[in-house]
């Protein structure tokens, strides 16, 4: 690899943005490639590479590559700074998140409690707007207060982000589904949620109900084992 | 808080800028049960020091030897590990996987 190759790659991921190296393993040369803007047969190669998050070998004109693919942090967007998010918010940094939590209760989301955390003390909705949510996206609903979650409910549910996740028991969540019936979603969105969250593993402290959800989290981005 | 897993790219370009030698290994292939997908990295520096993966533990030692050569001619090559390959059997794979590692310098 060539120092201008790594820096370009390094520069890509740091402004957020998906990159591929075209890599021919025959002499090592190799190519950058942007995967949302090369419409070549190899950048639409490469585009599905990004996609699936899947490094992989192609063959392109008669030339076999190896593609690279360098895809931004993972995003994850916690609603209510309550206690289950302290562990969720660390664990999920470690597992390659970028973690942002969102509160307008400026009691609960303070640097004291989530040191090192990107807090907002905005409305939901507002700190969507402002950082929308993207594929490689995951938001997890837990202050079960509707004033505050529904708002972040309806932008998640018209977003393309890869998992929702809201806290509350099954009675709360099917009041949560009427009233996202009420705001014009289909069964289908509303399928989307998952709630009651995390899976089922008997979790019961805050840090264990983390795990469920964090794991759940990767159920639903990478599928279950072939 | 940001992802906090040791970046493999951002750690090369650092011991770059200290003015070491580093150079990559990356997983191209893999076959059966591997542990690591392909396009897992590791970089290594000129002292032996190393950040990431490409297996659970069981070939990097082999990877990081030869990254070092690779730093000292400058040229690329391509190492395959698995249970069938009797040169590689001290450094096999113990799940019965078998990967190719292409190992570059970074120049």
């Amino acid at each position: 690899m060539k120092r201008e190759t790594l820096s370009a790659l390094n520069e890509a991921r740091n402004s957020g943005k998906a990159v591929v190296r075209a890599l021919d393993l025959a002499n090592g040369n190799e190519t950058i490639i942007d995967p949302y803007t090369d419409k070549s047969a190899l950048g639409l190669a490469a585009f599905e590479a990004a996609r699936a998050d899947q490094s992989a070998h192609v063959a392109v004109d008669g030339r076999s590559w190896f593609l690279e693919v360098y895809n931004p942090p993972l995003d994850l967007v916690i609603v209510g700074a309550v206690h289950i998010a302290q562990p969720l918010s660390q664990m999920a940094a470690l597992a390659g998140y970028n973690v942002r939590i969102v509160d307008p209760r400026t009691a609960f989301a303070t640097a004291e409690r989530f040191p090192g955390i990107v807090l907002s003390h905005h409305w939901a909705d507002e700190a969507l707007a402002k950082q929308p949510l993207t594929p490689r996206s995951a938001i997890v609903l837990l202050t079960h207060d509707p004033k505050l979650d529904d708002p972040a409910l309806v932008v998640a549910l018209k977003s393309d982000c890869f998992y929702i996740g809201a806290l509350g028991s099954k009675k709360t969540q099917a009041a949560r589904q009427a009233r996202m019936k009420a705001e014009g979603f289909s069964d289908e969105d509303l399928a989307r949620i998952h709630g009651p969250v995390g899976l089922t593993i008997g979790a019961r402290s805050p840090a264990e109900i983390a795990v469920s959800i964090l794991a759940e989290m990767t159920l639903a981005l990478r599928g279950t084992k072939s | 808080m940001t992802a906090i897993e040791q970046d493999v790219l951002q750690t090369a370009a650092g011991w770059l800028d200290e003015g070491r030698k580093v150079a990559l290994g990356t997983v191209v292939k893999t076959w059966g049960s591997s542990p690591r997908p392909a396009g897992s990295q590791i970089a290594v520096r000129d002292d032996g020091a190393f950040v990431g993966s490409v297996s659970g533990g069981c070939v990097e030692g082999a990877v990081i030897e030869d990254a070092l050569n690779a730093m000292q001619d400058g040229k690329t090559r391509k190492l395959e590990f698995g249970v069938s390959d009797e040169q590689a059997w001290a450094v096999g794979l113990a799940c019965g996987g078998r990967i190719e590692v292409f190992v570059e310098p970074l120049v």
